[in-house]
C-alpha cells in the first residue's frame, strides 16, 4: 500500500533521514521506532507530504506521491496525526472531528453523523461538547486520532499516539488502535512506547541516525544487536551478553 | 440547534424593527447615522469573513472598497454605465484584486502580523497609483452627478439609502449565518485555528483562504459603490483611505470576531459612542483617539468582543486567531 524508495532529506549539511526504503502492505500494523533523532517524524512527515524530499519516491498505491501537498494526500486515503497535538482548540471537540468529516462530505448532518461514529469508535461521545482546550493530554491523543479517521482513511500515519499516556490509557488506546485495524484501516506508527509496540505491530522498522538499521517482526528486532546499540550505546550488546 | 433557532429569530425580529424604523423617526440625522451603522457592519462583515473566520488579519480592507467605487464611478463617469450595473462590475473586481492580493501573499505562506501588513501595502499602492493615473481624475477626483433612480442607485431621500444600505447589511450577515452552518465556514475556521491540522485533514488551505479574501473583495466592491452614489464624490483619500481599514476592523473586533452578529453590534456601539464624543467635545481627529482606548479595552479586558459577553458558555480564553497575531506565528 506505501512504498517508501531511497527517500533522503538533508537539512543544510544534516541529513536527516538517509535513502530509506520501506514498505507498508494493506491490513497490516507497522511501526516506526527509533531512539530520539533518529529522523521518524522527518520521515512521516515526508511520507504526509509536510517536507520536500531531497532524493526519492513515495508511492501510495504505486501512485507517485512525493511533491504532493498534505491535503491533497489526505484525499488519497492517507492522513497522518502529529506528535505534539493540534487540536483546533477554540472548538468543541465534535467541531474538531467535523473538520475531518468534511474531507469527504459537505452536508453538515452527515458531518456530524461521521463524527459521531468516530467519536463513539474512539470512546469520546461524552466529550463531543467538551472544548478541545480542556481536553486532558489523553483527550487530545484520541482527538488526534479522532479526527484522522474522520477523514475516511485507508492508511493512518500515527506519531506517538500514546507518548505521555499512563498504563491505563495505554492499554485503552491500544484496543481502539486494533479495533481500527479490524475495520480494514491499515496503520503505520511511530511509537515510544515498547510494550504497545510488541504488542501492536506486525513488523517494526528502526531507524538511527536517519539510516534503517533493522526490520522485522518486534520480537527479533528485540534480539538484534544493532539495535539494542542504538538504544543503549555501542559495545551495549556484548555486555548484556555477558551479563546473561 | 437551539443557538442557530435562537440566532434565526434574533435575526428576524431585528430585522423587521429595523425596516420600519423609517416609518416612526423622520429625524435626517438619525436616519444617517443608521444608514452609517449598516455600511460600516456591512464592510466590518466582509473583514470578519477573512479575519474573524479565517483568522487572517488585513490592515488594508479599504483598497477593495475604493477598487469597487472607481471602477463604478468610472463606468459612470467615463462611459455612461449606470451603477446599477457599475456595481456588478466593481463586485468582481472587488473579488479579482482579492485573487490577486490573495494568491501572491498567501501562496507565498504569509500569515499574521506579515499579511496585515502586506494588505496595508497594497491599500497605500492603489492609493498613489489612483493618484498619479489620468482616468482616476488623480488628486481632483470623480464627480457625481445627482440624478435618482434606482438605475443610478440614488435616492431622492435618505431613507432610499437607508434601505439600500440594510440590505447590504442584511446580505453580509447571511453570508455570515452561511458560513456558520457549511462546510466552508468550517474550514475557514479550522484554518484559522490551527493552519497545519487543517491542511493535514485534507483542506487545501491556500485555495480555502483565497476564496475567503475573494468574497471580502466582492463586498468590498459593492460597499464602494454605495459610497460614491451616496456622497457623489471620490478622491484618493477617501477611496482608500486607512481610516476606513482601521474601522472595519475596529467594529469586528468590538463586537466579536468569528461572529455573526459581532460586526454589527460593534457598528452599534461605536458609531453611537462616536456621535457622543463628538457632541461633547468638537475636535477633529477626536474620535480616533476614542476608537484606539475602545481597542485597547476590548483587546485587553473582553477578547471575544462585546457579544462574549453574551456567550456563557463560549470560553473566555483568547481567541486563536488574537493569539497567533500578537504572539507572532509559531511554525512548527
Amino acid at each position: 500500500m506505501l512504498r517508501v524508495e531511497g527517500v533522503t532529506k538533508r537539512f543544510g549539511g544534516l541529513t536527516a533521514v538517509s535513502s530509506v526504503d520501506l514498505e507498508v502492505a494493506g491490513g497490516e500494523i507497522v511501526s516506526l521506532i527509533g531512539p530520539n533523532g533518529a529522523g521518524k517524524t522527518t520521515l512521516f512527515a515526508m511520507v504526509a507530504g509536510f517536507l520536500t524530499l531531497n532524493e526519492g519516491e513515495i508511492f501510495l498505491n504505486d501512485m507517485p506521491i512525493a511533491g504532493k501537498k498534505p491535503h491533497q494526500i489526505c484525499k488519497l486515503g492517507m492522513v497522518r496525526t502529529f506528535q505534539i497535538t493540534q487540536p483546533f482548540a477554540g472548538l468543541t471537540t465534535l467541531q474538531n472531528i467535523m473538520v475531518g468529516a468534511y474531507s469527504h462530505t459537505d452536508g453538515p448532518l452527515k458531518a456530524q453523523q461521521k463524527a459521531e461514529e468516530v467519536a463513539e469508535i474512539v470512546g469520546m461521545t461524552s466529550l463531543l461538547a467538551s472544548g478541545a482546550d480542556s481536553l486532558t493530554v489523553a483527550g487530545r491523543k484520541r482527538l488526534e486520532l479522532a479526527r484522522a479517521l474522520a477523514t475516511n482513511p485507508k492508511l493512518l500515519l500515527l506519531d506517538e499516539v500514546m507518548a505521555g499516556l499512563n498504563p491505563t490509557e495505554i492499554d485503552e488506546i491500544v484496543s481502539v488502535i486494533k479495533g481500527i485495524r479490524d475495520t480494514g484501516v491499515t496503520i503505520f506508527l511511530i511509537e515510544h512506547v515498547m510494550k504497545a509496540v510488541m504488542n501492536l505491530s506486525d513488523r517494526s522498522y528502526v531507524l538511527n541516525d536517519g539510516k534503517l538499521i533493522a526490520t522485522g517482526t518486534p520480537a527479533e528486532i528485540a534480539e538484534n544487536p544493532l539495535v539494542i546499540e542504538a538504544y543503549l550505546g555501542h559495545g551495549a550488546a556484548g555486555e548484556m551478553v555477558d551479563a546473561s | 440547534m437551539m443557538a442557530l433557532n435562537r440566532q434565526v429569530i434574533l435575526l428576524l425580529l431585528s430585522a423587521i424593527i429595523l425596516a420600519f424604523v423609517p416609518a416612526f423617526i423622520t429625524s435626517k440625522f438619525y436616519i444617517d447615522v443608521l444608514t452609517l451603522i449598516f455600511f460600516t457592519a456591512y464592510i466590518g462583515q466582509s473583514w470578519n469573513i477573512l479575519g474573524g473566520y479565517a483568522g487572517q488579519f488585513s490592515f488594508g480592507g479599504v483598497m477593495f472598497f475604493g477598487t469597487g467605487a472607481y471602477a463604478s464611478s468610472i463606468l459612470l463617469t467615463s462611459f455612461g454605465i449606470p451603477p446599477i450595473f457599475g456595481i456588478i462590475v466593481a463586485i468582481f473586481a472587488g473579488a479579482l484584486l482579492g485573487f490577486i492580493v490573495g494568491y501572491m501573499s498567501f501562496r507565498s505562506g504569509l500569515k499574521g502580523s506579515y499579511f496585515a501588513l502586506i494588505t496595508l501595502a497594497f491599500a497605500e499602492l492603489l492609493r498613489v497609483l489612483a493618484n498619479s493615473v489620468e482616468f482616476t481624475g488623480g488628486g481632483v477626483g470623480l464627480f457625481l452627478t445627482f440624478a435618482p433612480g434606482l438605475s443610478n442607485l440614488q435616492f431622492k431621500t435618505p431613507i432610499g439609502f437607508y434601505y439600500f444600505a440594510f440590505l447590504l447589511m442584511v446580505i453580509s450577515i447571511l453570508i455570515a449565518l452561511w458560513l456558520e452552518r457549511s462546510r466552508f465556514g468550517a474550514q475557514l475556521v479550522a484554518i484559522r485555528e490551527n493552519e497545519e491540522a487543517a491542511e493535514a485533514l485534507g483542506i487545501n488551505t491556500l485555495k480555502c483562504k483565497i476564496y475567503a479574501i475573494m468574497i471580502m473583495g466582492a463586498m468590498g466592491g459593492a460597499a464602494g459603490t454605495f459610497y460614491a452614489q451616496k456622497y457623489l464624490y471620490l478622491d484618493p483619500p477617501i477611496a482608500y483611505s486607512i481610516h476606513l481599514s482601521v474601522e472595519m476592523l475596529l467594529v469586528t473586533i468590538v463586537g466579536g470576531m468569528g461572529t455573526v452578529f459581532g460586526p454589527l453590534i460593534g457598528a452599534f456601539v461605536l458609531h453611537i459612542v462616536n456621535e457622543i464624543a463628538r457632541h461633547l467635545i468638537d475636535t477633529p481627529g477626536l474620535s480616533l483617539i476614542v476608537y484606539g482606548v475602545i481597542l485597547i479595552v476590548i483587546i485587553s479586558y473582553l477578547p471575544n468582543g462585546l457579544i462574549g459577553m453574551f456567550k456563557k458558555k463560549m470560553n473566555k480564553s483568547k481567541p486563536t486567531a488574537l493569539k497567533n497575531f500578537f504572539s507572532g506565528d509559531k511554525d512548527a
